[in-house]
């Protein structure tokens, strides 16, 4: 009796496309039919019936309300500010989680924990604070009104509270990573001649950007939906301090759903393409680094 | 250059990593630092480097007083054992980092980087690899990258942190004989950190066992494997059998019988004899000196080792013998001794080693030099 080798079998070598690659692991129908159904309702759901419910104005419509003029400039201070704050939180967030990982202090774990609490604070309470502090006669606002310069009740005072709840989103993507280097790394560069600053930027820098990104990306997409603390802080002055999260509500007010609908929608627009963007530029970068 | 480490000591947190060690390593000697984990070696070589201050002693550069520099001025090649490359660079840039980074003045033109940096690659026969990536490369390529980044800077000295520690049998052994030969082409005074004992021996030039802070023995391969000047070289190298046994009146005895060894000017007491598996002869018969029973055989590559229970204390005894012959498990035999030293246990906690010239008088003495003090 002559013994044929068979390939077949669970595992057997595929030559053509498949959905998904053999794996050991069982479940993966369940476990994915229940990550669509789930993403389905919770995620696409509300933004489909939102797209659905703006799209009757059509394209031209969503364009022309863009460029109203109170509509425009509550997009662009809202996604300016949004940009500036994470930008702000880029640096300082790196720096705090630098120093909460590098170095041993007392207090460390204390100042650690403190850096979730815009996390954990309802909005409303941190913009009242916020505003309360930095209002023309507040402790902050006052050393600053004698020199006429306003906080609270104008853009600046936005971006503290955008700043101030994008904080956490920067530290903690860092974290781990600057944990995770190596100090080999370091050590090299500095056997091979380089100073301080240029391990930094050379070595270190390079390093930490995708983490960066990813703070950054989830830093500023926080701040271009935060409503709440920025609404007791802003003022809400119509072409100066009026942000668009706000002019929603106030369209939803005047029972004007379809214009909230299409602002919502041009929101969901720009937001998506820019963290399309910064997920592109993580890529790119990951690739390089070998280990996607 | 010549490196002199003279009498460096390094406490961490109130335990010695290094506890006064002296170290003269010769211009473009390669010198194996070898010893067990926590032993210091890797302590001592970051302290060349300037990554560790010692608490107290210096560090010479020939003769210059290198121990205030910093790292970046003592212009050290330093290789690591998980390599630490740069993973966000090209291969070619990792190389290039060195020069690049220097100032202004003395950086070389970017048509001379890139001459330097294909030679290098060159060198490493990496000629192919500039614009990969370091997870791109295999272990052994790494390690590669990383002894042509060390090179670029030019060293005084070039430093390797167990260097082919992270990679497997087959690519350890490759490399080894090819930094070998590189040594030889470039002739770079290096000094290198093992726990491979084979690793120093086949690689180094000289060796420098330490155990717990301390160097305890400095020389060629040869003198380290063939004359332990100390119990813990004698046993941390190679094979040996350890026979607890005493002297009196320069007279070596086990179990009150004494052994035919070339009497010695010893201090009376307890003492232990050290000797290695192919210094023995095992007959049948009862003319040897010491006798035991076969407890175990196996073969081990080319030859057969037995192990045999010796004296009141029944002392296991690890024996080489040709592996045509065997033994019966639990049959009495005799042994005779070739060759061995004998380390008595005198003075206080730590024990007095000496070295002896101890030979079996009841056959031909050969190299009786090899075992003078």
């Amino acid at each position: 009796m002559t013994q044929t080798l068979s390939v077949e079998g669970p595992l057997r070598p595929s030559s053509g496309w498949r959905f998904v690659k053999p794996s050991v692991l069982p479940g993966f129908n369940i476990a994915f039919g229940y990550t669509l159904l789930w993403l389905g309702l919770i995620v696409l759901l509300p933004l489909a019936a939102l797209v659905l419910r703006a799209s009757g104005i059509g394209v031209s419509g969503l364009i022309a309300l863009a460029s109203e003029p109170r509509v425009a400039a509550a997009l662009k201070l809202s996604f300016g500010l949004s940009f500036l704050a994470a930008a702000v939180n880029m640096v300082f967030g790196l720096i705090v989680a630098w120093v909460l990982t590098r170095y041993r202090f007392p207090g460390r774990r204390m100042i650690d924990a403190v850096v979730d609490l815009p996390f954990a604070l309802p909005t409303a309470v941190a913009g009242i604070s916020l505003a309360s502090l930095y209002a023309p006669n507040g402790w902050v606002g006052s050393l600053f009104a004698p020199y006429d310069i306003k906080i609270a009740y104008a853009p600046p005072g936005i971006a503290i509270a955008l700043i101030f709840i994008g904080l956490p989103y920067v530290v903690r993507t860092v974290q781990p990573i600057i944990v995770d280097l190596e100090q080999d790394i370091e050590e090299a560069s500095a056997t091979l001649g380089a100073y301080r600053w240029q391990t930094l930027r050379r070595v270190i820098l390079p390093s930490l950007m995708p983490a960066l990104l990813t703070g950054f990306a989830l830093a500023f997409a926080r701040a271009v939906g935060e409503y709440g603390s920025v609404i007791f802080i802003a003022g809400n002055i119509p072409f100066v301090s009026e942000i668009a999260p706000l002019l929603i509500i106030t369209r939803l007010e005047e029972f004007d759903y379809r214009g909230a609908t299409a602002i919502a929608t041009i929101m969901l627009a720009i937001s998506f393409s820019a963290l399309f963007v910064i997920n592109l530029i993580q890529a790119w970068s990951r690739r390089r680094f070998g280990d996607a | 250059m010549e490196i002199r480490i003279d009498r460096i000591a390094k406490e961490f947190g109130g335990s010695k990593a290094l506890d006064g060690v002296d170290l003269t390593i010769g211009s473009g000697e390669l010198v194996g630092l070898l010893g067990p984990s926590g032993s210091g070696k890797t302590t001592l070589l970051r302290i060349i480097a300037g990554l560790e201050m010692p608490t107290s002693g210096s560090i010479f550069f020939d003769s210059d007083n290198a121990s205030g520099w910093t790292v970046q001025e003592r212009r050290v090649g330093f290789v690591f054992q998980q390599y630490a490359l740069f993973r966000h660079m090209s291969v070619f840039e990792n190389v290039a980092y060195g020069l690049r980074v220097r100032p202004k003045k003395t950086r070389p033109h970017e048509t001379d980087i890139v001459r330097r940096v294909a030679s290098l690659l060159d060198l490493m026969q990496l000629g192919d690899y500039g614009r990969r990536f370091p997870a791109q490369l295999s272990g052994g390529q790494r390690q590669r990258v990383a002894l042509a980044r060390a090179l670029a800077v030019e060293p005084r000295v070039l430093l390797l942190d167990e260097p082919f520690g992270a990679l497997d049998a087959a690519v350890r052994k490759e490399l080894r004989s090819w930094l070998r030969t590189l040594h030889n082409k470039t002739g770079h005074t290096s000094v290198f950190v093992t726990h491979d004992q084979d690793e120093a021996l086949e690689l180094s030039d000289r060796v420098a066992v330490l155990n717990r802070g301390r160097i305890e023995q400095v020389g060629t391969p040869d003198a380290i494997y063939d004359s332990p000047r100390t119990p813990f070289v004698f046993g941390f190298i190679g094979t040996s059998s350890r026979i607890a046994v005493t002297i009196a009146g320069g007279q070596v005895s086990l179990d009150g019988s004494i052994l035919p060894l070339t009497p010695a000017a010893l201090p009376d007491g307890p003492a232990t004899l050290y000797v290695r598996p192919g210094d023995f002869t095992v007959a049948d018969g009862a003319n040897g000196s010491i006798h035991g029973l076969v407890t175990v055989q196996r073969r081990i590559g080319p030859v057969r080792r037995i192990e045999v229970a010796v004296g009141a204390a029944r002392a296991l005894v690890e024996i080489d013998i040709p592996a045509h012959r065997t033994f019966e498990i639990g049959k009495p035999v005799s042994i005779s001794l070739l060759r061995a030293a004998v380390f008595p246990e005198a003075g206080g906690i730590e024990p007095v080693c000496v070295e002896t010239a101890l030979m079996p008088s009841v056959l031909p003495l050969h190299q009786p030099s090899r075992w003078h003090a």
